[in-house]
C-alpha cells in the first residue's frame, strides 16, 4: 500500500508505526517456528542458545538429538551400525513406531475422510438437496465442538462398541479392533476418530471448489453419451481434483496432529507422534523434542507449498482471476 | 392463451406434466440425499452417538442404587419420608446394605457416589461398612453411636436421591450446587469451583479473541492491500503456523518462554533485566494466553483478509476528497465495511478457544487451566458422570455460539487459505 502523495507528516509517521506494527506481528507469527530448529542442533541438554552456538563454533551443534529418535527403545543402540542395527531401530526404535503409527492412521484415516466427504460435497452442491442448511451445520460441527467432548463421548461409546470374537462380525473386524473385540484401544478406533475430524477439511474444500461449477457440463457429457462412471471420471473428477486433494491433505494433517482423541481412546499399540511429543513434554523435556518438530516443521513446509499449488491451478481451471 | 390453460398438459406418454416433474425432481432430491447419506450414517455412528452417550451418562450413576438394594426398595415404598428423622426401619434397611458393601466390596462406589452431592461420605460409608455386621438393633442408635454424621439429613437426601439411576444432581454439582440440610442451595463464594473455572474460560477466551483482533487487523489490512506478489509471500508467513503442529508450536513457546528460555536470556543479556529478576512467562496464565493467541491468529487474520480484499479503494478515497479526516475515513468508512470479517474471526477464535485443552495443559501450570483439562482431570479419577455433565454443559455453550455464528455468518462461507 503506498502513500498518497496529499499525507501529511501526521499520517506519515502513522504509516511507518503501522508498517512496524505488522512487521512485529509477522514476527509474532513465525519466529516460534524458526526458533525450534536451531536450538534442535544444540550440543547440550537445554532449551536454550548456549555461548557457543551464538558464536557460531560448530562445537556448539550437534546431530545428537536426532541420533536420539533411532537409538531411544533400541535393543542395542551401541553396536555397530550395520544393516542389523538399522533394521532393529525400524523395529523398534520408539519414535519411529510412533512415526509408522501416525502415518498409517493418518493414511487411512485420509482415505475414509476423502472418500466420504467428497461424495458427500457432490451431493450437497446439488441445488435440489433437501434440509442442505442443517446438513451442513452438521458435518462441519466435528470442527467447531471442543475435541475433548468428542473424546470423551468416543471413550464412553467406543469401550461400548464391542463383537464377540468369535462371531462372524468378529472374524471380519477382530484384526482391526482391540484383543477385547472393541474400538477402544484399537487402530480402527483411532482412525475412525480422526476421519470424522477430518471430514469438515474435506466437506469445505470440495464444497469450494464446486461452487461455480457448471451443471450442465454434466448434462452435456450425458446427452453425448456418457455414462455416469465416465461422466464422474472424466468431467467431474478432473475439475474438482484440486479441492479434493487439499482437502485430503489437510484431513492428513489434522489426523498427523491430532493428541487428544489418541490420549482417551487410544491403548499403548497406538502411541503416535502428537503422543509421544505431549508425553515427552509433560515429563522429561529433551531437545529430542525439538528434533521431532524440526522435521515436522519440514513436513508442514511441503504440505503448504503443495496446498499452495494446487489453489493455484484449480483457480486457473476454474478461471477465477487474481487470488 | 385461456384455452390452453384449460387444457391439461401431458409428457410424450401422456403423463400429467406437473406430475411427471414433481417425480423427476423428488428423484434428483433422493439421488442428493443418497449421496450424502454414506457419510451422515457415518457420522451418526462415530460422532452423534458417542457424544449423545456421553450425554446420557451425565444423567446416569448407579454406584449407589445397584450396591444398596434394600434401601432404595425402601425409599420407594416412602417416598414422602423425613429426612431429618428417618424411622428405624430405614436404619435397619441402611445397616443391611452397608454389610452387603462390605462384602461385596462395593463401598468405595457407593460413597463416591453420594459423595459428589454430600463431601465426606466416602469414608464415613467405609467406617459405617466395616462394622455394620457388628452393629446391634435398634440401628438409628447404634449408628449414630458410630458416627454423627449418619442422622444428618443432608445424607439421607443424598442417599434417596442416589437410590435413582437416573438423575440430574450431576449437573446440579457442575453448576456448584451443594446439598444441605434443607436441600439443594448454592455453595459459598469460595466454593465456586466450576462456575468459576467457567466464567475464567468465557474471560480468557474473550481477552484472546480481542488480542487476536488487535493483531490481526492490520496485518490482514496490509495483506489485503499490497500487490498480489508481494501479499502472496506475506501470506505464506500466516499460513505457515497454521499448518504447523500444534505440539510444535507450544513446544516452541516453552523453548521461548520458559525461565531459562531464550527471551528471558535475550533480556538479560541485553541487561534490561537482572538474573534474579527474570520474568515467570511459562506454566502459568500467561503462557497459556500467549500460545493460544499464536495459534488462533490465523484462524481471525484470514476470515477478515477475505472480507478486506473486496473492499474497493475508491471508498476510502472518496471520503478523503469529501473532506473527511484520515481518522474519520476509517471510522465512518472503512471500518464499517470490515464488520462481517471482524464477526466471523471473532466468533470463530471465541469458539475454538472456549473448547481449547492441549495448551493449557501442557502450557498453563495450575492457573492457566481452562474448562476442558477440568473435564480431563474427572476422566482421569473417573468421575466419568461429572466430567460428562461439565461437558454437557460447554457443549450447550458452544452450539449456542455455532448456532449464532450459523444466523449471522453461514458455515458455508467458513474456508481456508
Amino acid at each position: 500500500m503506498a502513500l498518497p502523495v496529499y499525507a501529511s507528516p501526521l499520517e506519515r509517521a502513522w504509516h511507518y508505526i503501522y508498517l512496524v506494527i505488522c512487521a512485529l506481528v509477522f514476527l509474532f507469527l513465525i519466529a516460534p517456528i524458526l526458533i525450534v530448529i536451531p536450538l534442535s542442533f544444540n550440543v547440550e541438554p537445554y532449551f536454550t542458545f548456549t555461548p557457543k552456538m551464538l558464536a557460531l563454533d560448530p562445537e556448539g551443534y550437534s546431530l545428537r538429538w536426532y541420533d536420539t529418535l533411532l537409538t531411544l527403545g533400541h535393543p542395542a543402540p551401541e553396536t555397530p551400525r550395520d544393516g542389523t542395527w538399522w533394521a532393529a531401530a525400524w523395529e523398534r526404535a520408539t519414535w519411529v513406531q510412533a512415526a509408522k503409527n501416525s502415518f498409517w492412521v493418518g493414511l487411512w484415516a485420509t482415505i475414509l475422510a476423502t472418500v466420504l466427504g467428497t461424495v458427500a460435497a457432490l451431493g450437497l452442491s446439488r441445488p435440489e438437496m433437501p434440509y442442505r442448511r442443517l446438513i451442513m451445520a452438521l458435518l462441519i460441527s466435528p470442527m467447531i465442538v471442543p475435541i475433548i467432548i468428542i473424546a470423551v463421548g468416543m471413550s464412553f461409546f467406543f469401550a461400548k462398541a464391542c463383537v464377540a470374537p468369535d462371531s462372524a462380525m468378529g472374524a471380519i473386524f477382530g484384526l482391526f479392533l482391540s484383543e477385547k473385540g472393541c474400538l477402544a484401544n484399537s487402530h480402527l478406533g483411532v482412525i475412525v476418530a480422526h476421519a470424522v475430524l477430518g471430514i469438515p477439511f474435506v466437506i469445505i474444500t470440495v464444497t469450494a471448489t464446486l461452487t461455480g461449477f457448471d451443471q450442465s457440463l454434466i448434462r452435456a457429457a450425458q446427452s453425448l453419451g456418457a455414462n455416469p462412471r465416465t461422466t464422474f471420471f472424466k468431467v467431474i473428477m478432473p475439475l474438482i481434483l484440486p479441492g479434493v486433494v487439499s482437502g485430503a491433505l489437510f484431513a492428513f494433517v489434522t489426523s498427523f496432529d491430532e493428541v487428544v482423541a489418541v490420549l482417551f481412546i487410544a491403548g499403548p499399540d497406538q502411541q503416535t507422534i502428537p503422543r509421544q511429543m505431549f508425553n515427552g513434554i509433560r515429563e522429561a523435556i529433551s531437545p529430542a523434542i525439538l528434533a521431532v518438530a524440526t522435521i515436522l516443521v519440514v513436513i508442514s513446509v511441503l504440505l503448504l507449498t503443495s496446498v499452495e499449488l494446487l489453489r493455484r491451478r484449480s483457480d486457473r481451471l476454474r478461471g477465477v482471476t487474481g487470488r | 392463451m385461456a384455452e390452453a390453460t384449460t387444457e391439461l398438459l401431458t409428457t410424450a406418454d401422456g403423463r400429467p406434466l406437473k406430475a411427471a416433474l414433481a417425480a423427476a425432481q423428488a428423484r434428483a432430491k433422493r439421488r442428493a440425499f443418497l449421496l450424502v447419506l454414506p457419510l451422515l450414517l457415518f457420522v451418526l455412528f462415530t460422532f452423534l452417538i458417542p457424544i449423545g452417550y456421553m450425554l446420557k451418562r451425565s444423567f446416569e450413576h448407579d454406584g449407589f442404587a445397584s450396591s444398596a438394594p434394600a434401601l432404595v426398595a425402601w425409599f420407594e415404598a416412602n417416598p414422602d419420608f423425613d429426612p431429618a428423622n428417618p424411622p428405624e426401619e430405614a436404619y435397619a434397611a441402611l445397616v443391611q446394605d452397608l454389610a452387603r458393601m462390605q462384602t461385596e466390596r462395593t463401598t468405595g462406589i457407593a460413597g463416591t457416589r453420594i459423595n459428589y452431592s454430600v463431601p465426606g461420605s466416602i469414608s464415613l460409608f467405609k467406617k459405617g461398612a466395616r462394622e455394620a455386621a457388628n452393629l446391634t438393633p435398634p440401628f438409628k442408635e447404634s449408628l449414630v453411636a458410630l458416627d454423627a454424621d449418619w442422622a444428618r439429613p443432608a445424607l439421607w437426601r443424598g442417599m434417596e436421591s442416589a437410590s435413582h439411576v437416573y438423575t440430574a444432581e450431576f449437573y446440579k454439582v457442575a453448576s456448584d450446587m451443594k446439598l444441605t440440610d434443607s436441600g439443594w442451595a448454592r455453595g459459598q463464594d469460595k466454593e465456586r469451583i466450576y462456575l468459576y473455572l467457567f466464567a475464567k474460560t468465557f474471560f480468557v477466551s474473550a481477552l484472546i479473541t480481542v488480542i487476536c483482533l488487535l493483531l490481526a487487523f492490520p496485518v490482514a489490512h496490509l495483506l489485503a492491500t499490497l500487490p498480489m506478489a508481494k501479499s502472496s509471500l506475506l501470506m505464506i508467513l500466516v499460513l505457515l503456523p497454521f499448518w504447523t503442529s500444534l505440539l510444535v508450536r507450544t513446544t516452541s513457546w516453552i523453548a521461548l518462554l520458559q525461565e531459562q528460555g531464550v527471551v528471558n536470556n535475550l533480556l538479560v543479556g541485553l541487561g534490561l533485566l537482572s538474573n534474579d529478576g527474570r520474568l515467570t512467562m511459562m506454566y502459568n496464565m500467561t503462557g497459556t494466553i500467549v500460545a493460544m493467541t499464536h495459534v488462533l491468529l490465523p484462524f481471525m487474520i484470514l476470515p477478515l483478509y477475505s472480507v478486506m480484499r473486496v473492499i474497493p479503494p475508491s471508498y476510502a478515497r472518496a471520503a478523503r476528497s469529501l473532506g473527511a479526516t484520515s481518522w474519520t475515513t476509517f471510522r465512518r468508512v472503512y471500518l464499517p465495511q470490515t464488520l462481517p470479517g471482524i464477526a466471523a474471526g471473532s466468533l470463530l477464535v471465541f469458539i475454538l478457544a472456549v473448547g481449547y485443552y492441549i495448551t493449557p495443559a501442557l502450557v498453563g501450570g495450575a492457573d492457566g487451566q481452562l474448562i476442558s483439562n477440568l473435564i480431563a482431570f474427572h476422566m482421569s479419577k473417573s468421575n466419568w458422570s461429572l466430567a460428562a455433565a461439565i461437558a454437557g454443559m460447554l457443549l450447550a455453550s458452544i452450539l449456542l455460539l455455532y448456532w449464532l455464528y450459523d444466523r449471522l455468518i453461514g458455515i458455508d462461507r467458513l474456508k481456508f487459505g
